[in-house]
């Protein structure tokens, strides 16, 4: 008999004192609380990380603005704060988040299953990942302080601790962190992909898998591939830093007054391995938020995924090409031409089965008359960011305009469109939708966040992300470069402004637009904050299926409340795949719309629904 | 062209231009600065025409987006091809199409080296400045070794004076080029990756350090440019720029003659 799935045995009920309770929470193996645990640390690093990235704007349009306890902002202070911001903003959560945290609490119940595969392994993954954010956060406070070579970590800046600050301790702790985090998503992804393989119940085959399952499958299955990279790279650095390799350091490379005589390796090597891992990196981030983009469009559409089987090919093709192009990332960087070209033409391939998503979202909600829940409209925002941040992806993707663009503010806008923002997007959708789920205990039932705050909420945060990003491509089209803690000032002969001076103060007026735009982008942001403090105590009561959704995690007996004693708890089986409603019968508010959960035996229509027959996975 | 007339026809971002930028260094509303370069024309038109057609897409997406929405509920779509396969196809001719002319003009700029008659100029990065060096009369590069570096006596490239190539060489702060003559940088770095950028020259690379890679382009009209550092390479990264010169052939004639005589 299988345990129910609100009481696992690792996990007793609370008892009298604080202490096992507590022990209970932080070592639980259950997958529910691992989930909750890593939406915790995901809210934590995006607190964190904003703050850091107002930092930087700040410092951007008034440099000499001192810093509480810290003083004026330093050359090596905002490298560090770009570093940092990259870092924690791209793995601790946008692949943390969706990945790990909504994972864990929703993946198991989707497809009927009512435990992850490996639950220790699962624990052991997060605190890894706990560990590594401490280490990634701690390396601020040593030494030469915290890493200062961006995200990216490029040799032989980051393999020789003379090459400036934050290369010495900092980025030890720096490898250590992205190290561990490495370990510890490889071991969550294969457990994510165990459980799809092995825990579906019964007739939940491939073609009925919800949609955010084959996000979740087929960023695991890049998280594999690529971590793997990573880490092996990440070792070889480490190597060339404390053990006198070079694989990355090439004979007479001369830093900061100490050469290096050793053998004679390439900082181009790097670049492959990096991005190898780097590109499929953002498919991972964004994979799971397309799956749940497809599903909320149908849900509060009422109506079936148009071109169901063709998102699941576009989903894997996405997957597939993803790993072949990372050499866009290095249009400039001292490839062949040749080679450029081969990714060049990939990288305009992966447009599209993006756009093929595009088409099928829009033909969904077409003259569908949607209920504008916020769930919903942040589903249809991710619609909006990822075509705007997409549209700009083919431009970048030819090497003759990359290298205007290369490594400026356009590319910024780019990547955090359509990977921060459509990302960001995703994950509200997934809280406003999940809530109930994420709420509910065994002692209550599941809450909803309010509807007008949510609202607020979407609006102040759309307008901000457009007013951000958008400007963002101008100072880039105008030659605005990253990484650059100053744009005046910059002296010339005689104490004239210089020709770069000249160039970069032109952006100026704009930037201080984005930075206004910032400010407020994150402020609106606390109104998400207040609505989640409030709504955990006094949020609406939610019903067992509040949105009328089809899939298999608004089972009631997946819901934890009422809890179900074990030998009650029922054998789900699936019959159809999701996304079925009756849309004739539709009407907002008077009339109950007419769906047809994954779980529900009977069909409405024989003709309507053409596979009802119960297949076992195989 | 049919991308320069869209482009000055835009009123709405003519007016945004007139608010925010004073400059006539800036040239079209999407803020490109002025083009100084004999490849940069086609590049311009190209990047142009592509941002049109993204705005475009995105405009297009969007408006269907909102007809969606508004519109009377309908039964729903079932046409595939019409609006699945359909549209898949435009996109995808309307991508290769784009491919293929971006592909020329890549070809053209980096499938060939530049003629042998170009001047040559060496560039060197280094933690945090961009140091020029030209073969003088001899027309060859003496050997540099890293283990002669020395900026502080004068010598921040490592030239060997046992070599004679390097007798007649002479390292330039400034970047000075004559007008409308084909240039062939040799770009090297001494320590970290730097990236080498000339915005109105429409040029960017990367020097590695290990390796020499060459870039080839033709500089047509006089005045002074930015040379900026685009690959965060330290704490200097910011302030790594440098200054292009172009002055007219003679002029330019009078200042090689210059350098040679001071260069040792
Ligand atoms: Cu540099
Ligand atoms: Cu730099």
């Amino acid at each position: 008999m299988t345990p129910p799935f609100n009481t696992p045995p690792a996990q007793p009920h609370p008892a009298s004192s604080t202490s096992p309770r507590l022990r209970a929470a932080l070592f639980s193996t259950d997958h529910r609380v691992i989930g909750i645990q890593y939406l915790v640390l995901a809210l934590i690093a995006v607190v964190i990380g904003t703050l850091l990235s107002l930092l930087m704007r700040i410092h951007l349009v008034w440099p000499d603005w001192p810093l509480p306890l810290h003083g004026p902002i330093l050359p090596e202070d905002y490298l560090a704060l770009v570093t940092i911001h990259g870092t924690i903003m791209l793995f601790f959560v946008l692949t943390t988040a969706p990945q790990a945290g909504f994972g864990n609490l929703i993946l198991p119940a989707q497809i009927g299953a009512r435990s992850m595969a490996f639950p220790a392994l699962n624990a052991a993954s997060f605190w890894l990942t706990a560990a590594a954010l401490l280490i990634l956060l701690s390396s601020t406070f040593v030494p030469g302080g915290a890493a200062i070579s961006g995200w990216t970590a490029y040799p032989p800046l980051s393999a020789v601790a003379s090459s400036g600050p934050g290369q010495a301790l900092g980025m030890d702790l720096w490898l250590t962190s992205i190290a561990l985090f490495a370990i510890a998503s490889t071991a969550s992804s294969i457990n994510t992909l165990t459980t799809i393989l092995r825990n579906r119940c019964h007739g939940m085959t491939w073609e009925r898998l919800p949609l955010t399952v084959w996000g979740w499958f087929t960023a695991a299955l890049l998280s594999i591939i690529a971590f793997s990279v990573l880490l092996a790279a990440i070792l070889l650095l480490f190597c060339d830093r404390h053990a006198g390799t070079s694989f990355f350091l090439p004979t007479g490379d001369l830093v900061n007054g100490i050469l290096h005589q050793g053998g004679n390796g390439s900082p181009l090597l790097w670049l492959h391995l990096f991005w190898f891992f780097g590109h499929p990196e953002v498919y991972i981030a964004i994979l799971p938020g397309m799956g749940l983009t497809s599903m909320l469009l149908a849900n509060f559409s009422h109506r079936r995924v148009f071109a169901y089987r063709t998102m699941i090919t576009t989903t894997l093709l996405i997957g597939l090409l993803g790993i072949l192009l990372w050499g866009h990332h290095m249009f400039v960087a001292g490839l062949n031409p040749f080679a450029s070209s081969a990714f060049s033409i990939s990288t305009m391939a992966i447009a599209l089965p993006a756009a093929a998503k595009v088409l099928s979202w829009l033909a969904t909600i077409w003259r569908s008359r949607p209920s504008y829940k916020t769930p919903m409209l942040f589903a249809l925002g991710f619609v909006s960011l990822f075509l705007t941040g997409g549209l700009t992806g083919p431009i970048l993707a030819q090497p003759i305009l990359d290298e205007y663009l290369h490594n400026t503010f356009f590319v910024v806008a780019h990547f955090h469109l359509i990977m921060a923002m459509a990302g960001i997007f995703g994950l509200y959708a997934a809280t406003y939708y999940w809530f109930p789920l994420l709420t509910a205990t065994s002692q209550h039932p599941g809450r909803l966040l309010s509807e007008p705050l949510g609202h607020l909420h979407f609006w102040c945060t759309l307008l901000g992300a457009y007013a951000v990003f958008l400007p963002m491509h101008l100072t880039g089209l105008a030659g605005e470069p990253r990484h650059y803690g100053q744009l005046t000032g910059i002296p010339g002969p005689g104490g004239s402004l210089s020709p770069a001076g000249a160039l970069l103060s032109h952006t100026l007026p704009l930037n201080r637009f984005i930075t206004y735009a910032a400010i407020f982008l994150a402020t609106a942001q606390l109104i998400f904050l207040f609505n989640l403090a409030r709504s955990l105590r006094k949020g609406k009561i939610a019903s067992s299926n509040p949105w009328q959704a089809t899939t298999l995690e608004w089972h009631p007996s997946m819901n934890p409340f009422p809890p179900l004693p074990a030998s009650d708890t029922p054998e789900i089986s699936v019959h159809r795949a999701p996304c079925h409603y009756q849309p004739c019968h539709y009407q907002s508010n008077k009339v109950e719309v007419s769906f047809l959960p994954q779980w529900a035996p009977i069909p409405f229509e024989q003709d309507e629904i053409e596979d009802v027959t119960d297949t076992k996975p195989e | 062209m049919i991308c320069s007339r869209l482009t000055s026809a835009c009123l709405p971002s003519l007016c945004l231009r007139s608010l925010w930028l004073d400059h006539a260094a800036i040239r079209s509303p999407w803020l490109l600065p002025r083009d100084a370069s004999a490849h940069g024309l086609a590049l311009d038109h190209h990047l142009l025409l592509n941002l049109w057609i993204a705005l475009a897409l995105l405009a297009l997406a969007h408006l269907i987006l909102l007809i969606g929405l508004l519109a009377r509920r309908h039964s729903e779509p079932t046409q595939l091809w019409r609006i699945e396969y359909l549209p898949l196809a435009a996109l995808a001719l309307l991508f290769a199409a784009l491919t293929l002319k971006a592909e020329r003009l890549w070809a053209s700029s980096r499938y060939t080296g530049a003629s042998p008659t170009a001047l040559q100029v060496e560039v060197t990065g280094v933690q945090f400045a961009w140091y020029f060096r030209y073969p003088g009369p001899d027309a060859t590069f003496g050997l540099t070794n890293p283990s002669l570096v020395a900026p502080g006596e004068g010598n921040p490239l490592g030239l060997s004076s046992t070599d004679p190539h390097s007798a007649d060489d002479f390292v330039s702060s400034q970047l000075v080029l004559p007008a409308n003559r084909e240039v062939d940088l040799r770009l090297r770095a001494q320590d970290v990756i730097h990236g080498f950028s000339i915005p109105e020259m429409r040029l960017k690379q990367n020097a590695v350090p290990g390796q020499t890679i060459h870039l080839h382009f033709t500089p047509t009209t006089p005045g002074t440019y930015a040379i900026l550092c685009t690959q965060l390479c330290g704490l200097g990264h910011y302030r790594m720029n440098a200054t292009l010169l172009i002055l007219p052939p003679d002029q330019f004639a009078t200042w090689l003659a210059a350098k040679q005589k001071a260069a040792p």
